[in-house]
């Protein structure tokens, strides 16, 4: 079987040794200790093991780590740069868009692959951008108020109102 | 106001939140807590009538414990010699954010930034003992503990300062976290009255706090303490962890429930190298340095079960009701709830109309995103456990008579959970993780798969309810008669000024494993009622929320249902072709909720359009809801929210589906959970008093939305929808 010896991740270069069809999710927890891609149902259907591979979201859970070799992976350990939430987290955070928060990481992926793509969205485009991410808890409306309030197209003093 | 007693009645737990209490009950000495905290000054809360409460015996506290070396604790806090300040208490954070909630309580009376704060939750070996994070009890019980606490703190700390500074003490206030004197030429630290200090202090268990109307820090919308951890992917839940030399875990699973291993082939997997195989009665399982690998190992294990046959769905509501309704032979004993009043025969016998109607709702998962995870550690015959459960001193005891040790062997640590919802009162991954890091010697990481948690987990109770109901011309209920086979008491009986009722809960055999569920019963309950309240209205051709404030006279339900009728703008408006409004009222564990909704039958177009179902569609929801003094509006705005959100799931779509002991559902693909699409317009209303002491506020919201769409639902068809789900594959008009 076909082993995979290097990984781009987050930027950086990753020494690995690990069978191709390994799933990219188990490689990224268990081998590189990037643990906040969660593992929610393995068969992509929740989102939480979201990232992006040459900037398309991906769930890394069914994707097999082979398919990820020479491409940019992003994940949420990479969303802030030099100490600097990206604007989704800070709204994340400001619209209170979490509650348990285990969905919170593939929820950012998500979205910041929604923005990447349409950087206004209304919000018909926001759900239906989102719709594969499932928030068990239930803050779906203040997920799409934090995608908007990161836009600037709404004010985080709006949330809740 | 709410009168504890009346809410140690109402909160009637469900007989699988009975618990015994613990063997023993942290019969520490002082020494023992200088030993654990080191340097500093430690405030004992000693435990009073919350544990009892807790464990459902209502009865108040032990008593006649010794001031100065309590027999049992409620909470405490450590004031660092930094001038940090720990606050240990057993609840655990399952996203209802009682950390943050708890972290206000305790900044507002002790004076000091939130940031200051750290709250140290479900260690079983470091915090005191809790019976559980569940019944919406950590704002109305733990809150004011914490406060007690953080108010003697305050004066204590006030008092060694003064002596300090050689002031008196009236003469010093705290300010972020300073002493100050009245001219502010005398100040001091937190960290330098701590400092080499190595002191117990009992706090007197009559020490007064700060009322909501001068709350400074709780009562405002103080955003999630971590959650910078959660929006960086930091925060390490238990199936993030990683412990040195850890292997990792996998379980084989019956072929049924109740199935008994006839044999086991393990060879195959044993022959993998660096796989370890343990069974043990009907446990096997097997370790491996890799996840991958334990799962090939797993698979390569052929297993023989013999299980009896069970009953299906289609059997389902004759399983519940039948054997309990015989037991019950149609008299008026033998089930639980609240008191009979008058004459049921009296009552239909004085209404003009009368009205019999049955109610169901299935089984659903609580479907946390993080499925069940455990990392086991033993050290000789010392046990630590990780794992998320919102009992950890529960699952302590499940640990501690699973593997024949004392509870003084054992530790349970929660982490911060990805969410529970009632579903995470018990340790059974906990239990498997450590049967097999026993045998490995190792540490050992076992995570439940989602087809797992789906199926070994329990289930909210499915449920029967039948109503026998009349009621007069003018509108006044004459009678009611309730029971309700196997989903449970909670909140059995509504507000309803009716003279004469009966509201009975009867136990039945369940096929599947149940227990807990957000709002327990009170979903079910309320969603027979408030639907057959509306049908009642429409059998005297009266308005429905004109028929609810016609019958109850208590004033802060009548409040939450005039502020959402406002809100929603009832009876101003009339729903669009094609869309119907709904409303619906309640009261549950010190909450009142009124919820009005507008929903859309959305026709199928296209091809084949006339076999096809419609669909029904949530578009507009408003919830007023009063539980007392709000701690954080954000908070609370936010669980109703996702109540209302979870709601719609057991409301139109969720059940699981089972035959013969095995579930058929157990994948998000094959079990609808509520999806942005999914999501209504939700508008909140808070209703709630400062004068009111604050009720938790995590569960109640979620019981008003079914019955407002059923409600709706037959505004706009007249279809009455009794069965929860109402429309798993939509509507046939």
């Amino acid at each position: 079987m076909a082993r995979i010896t290097t990984l781009n991740v987050n930027g950086k270069k990753m020494t690995v040794d690990i069978d191709s069809t390994v799933s990219l999710l188990s490689v990224l927890r268990n081998d590189l200790s990037l643990t906040g891609s969660k593992y929610g149902c393995g068969e992509g259907q929740c989102g939480a093991c979201t990232v992006l591979l040459d900037g398309q979201p991906i769930r890394s859970c069914t994707t097999q780590v082979g398919r990820a070799a020479g491409k940019q992976i992003v994940t949420i350990e990479g969303l802030e740069k030099d100490g600097k939430l990206h604007p989704l987290q800070e709204a994340f955070i400001k619209a209170d868009a979490m509650q348990c928060a285990y969905c919170t990481s593939g929820m950012l992926m998500s979205a910041s692959a929604l923005l990447n793509k349409n950087p206004k969205p209304s919000r018909d485009d926001v759900i239906s951008g989102m719709n594969g991410n499932i928030c068990r808890c239930g803050t779906y409306q203040r997920i799409i108020e934090a995608i908007q309030i990161a836009t600037g197209q709404i004010n985080a003093k709006e949330v809740g109102k | 106001m709410i009168d504890e007693r009346d809410l140690i009645t109402e909160i009637e737990p469900e007989r699988y939140e009975l618990f015994e209490g613990p063997t023993y009950n942290f019969q520490f000495d002082r020494r023992d807590f200088i030993k654990a905290f080191g340097l500093g000054i430690v405030f004992i809360v000693p435990m009073t009538r919350v544990l009892a409460q807790q464990r459902g015996q209502g009865e108040s506290g032990r008593g006649g414990f010794n001031e100065r070396t309590p027999q049992e604790i409620g909470a405490w806090i450590h004031i660092d010699e930094d001038g940090g300040v720990s606050v240990f208490t057993g609840k655990v954070e399952v996203g209802q954010n009682t950390r943050t909630s708890l972290t206000q309580a305790v900044a507002d009376e002790l004076h000091v930034p939130i940031t200051s704060v750290r709250m140290v939750m479900g260690d079983t070996e470091r915090t005191p003992f809790d019976a559980g994070t569940f019944g919406s009890r950590s704002t109305p019980a733990m809150a004011p503990q914490l406060r007690k606490a953080a108010a003697a703190a305050r004066e204590m700390l006030i008092a060694m300062a003064a002596e300090q500074l050689k002031v008196e003490p009236n003469d010093l206030r705290i300010i972020d976290a300073r002493f100050v004197n009245h001219d502010k030429s005398k100040t001091l630290t937190l960290a330098e009255v701590a400092k080499g200090r190595k002191l117990v202090k009992v706090i007197p268990d009559n020490i007064a706090i700060t009322q909501p109307k001068d709350w400074t820090v709780a009562g405002t919308s103080a955003l999630k303490v971590n959650a910078r951890d959660f929006v960086t992917g930091k925060h390490q839940y238990t199936s993030d962890m990683k412990r040195e030399g850890m292997l990792y875990g996998k379980v084989v699973r019956p072929s049924a429930f109740n199935a008994t291993l006839v044999s086991a082939e393990t060879k195959a997997a044993e022959a993998i190298a660096g796989v370890k195989v343990v069974t043990d009665g009907n446990f096997i399982g097997v370790v491996a340095s890799d996840q991958q690998t334990a799962t090939k190992a797993a698979g390569a294990i052929a297993t023989d079960w013999k299980a009896p046959g069970q009953p299906s769905n289609a059997q389902l509501f004759d399983v519940l009701r039948k054997p309990a309704a015989e037991r019950r032979g149609g008299g008026e004993g033998g089930g639980g709830g609240a008191r009979p009043q008058g004459s049921i025969a009296d009552g239909l016998a004085a209404a003009d109309k009368k009205l019999e109607q049955t109610y169901t709702v299935a089984y659903i998962a609580h479907a946390p995103l993080e499925p069940r995870a455990a990392v086991a550690e033993w050290n000789g015959d010392k046990l630590t456990v990780w794992t998320g459960t919102q009992r950890p001193f529960g699952v302590r005891s499940e640990l501690a008579e699973a593997f024949h040790v004392s509870e003084d062997k054992v530790r349970v640590i929660v982490p911060d959970t990805g969410s529970g919802y009632g579903g995470k009162h018990t340790g059974e991954c906990a239990v498997e993780a450590a049967r097999l890091a026993k045998a490995a010697g190792k540490p050992v990481k076992l995570v439940w798969t989602r087809e797992e948690e789906f199926t070994w987990a329990y289930f909210r109770p499915a449920g029967v309810i039948d109503i026998k109901s009349g009621v007069k011309n003018d509108g006044m209920i004459t009678a009611w008669e309730f029971h309700n086979y196997n989903s449970g008491p909670a909140a059995i009986q509504g507000k309803y000024d009716i003279p004469n009722q009966l509201n009975q809960y009867h136990q039945s055999n369940s096929p599947l494993r149940q227990g807990s569920y957000r709002s327990l019963a009170a979903a079910a309950n309320h969603f027979a009622r408030e639907s057959h309240i509306d049908e009642l209205a429409h059998a005297v051709n009266m308005e429905p929320l004109q028929f609810r404030l016609k019958n109850t006279k208590d004033e802060r339900l009548r409040e939450v249902l005039q502020a959402a009728a406002k809100a929603f703008d009832w009876g101003k408006t009339k729903p669009m072709t094609g869309h119907g409004f709904g409303i619906s009222c309640g009261f549950d564990k010190g909450g009142y909720l009124a919820t009005c909704a507008e929903i859309a039958i959305e026709k199928p177009t296209g091809k084949d359009a006339e076999k096809k179902n419609a669909k029904v569609k949530i578009v507009r929801v408003v919830e007023a809801f009063d539980c007392g003094a709000v701690v954080n509006p954000l908070h609370l705005k936010n669980q109703i929210e996702g109540a209302i959100t979870m709601a719609i799931g057991g409301a139109l779509f969720e059940s699981i589906q089972f035959e013969n002991g095995r579930v058929l559902n157990s994948r998000f693909s094959d079990y609808q959970v509520p999806r942005f699409k999914d999501v209504p317009a939700i508008e909140v209303v808070l209703v709630g008093s400062k004068g009111v002491p604050s009720a938790g506020a995590g569960e109640t919201p979620i019981v008003g939305l079914a019955p407002a769409v059923g409600n709706a639902i037959f505004n706009a068809t007249g279809i009455r929808l009794r069965s929860l789900p109402m429309a798993p594959k939509g509507l046939a008009l």
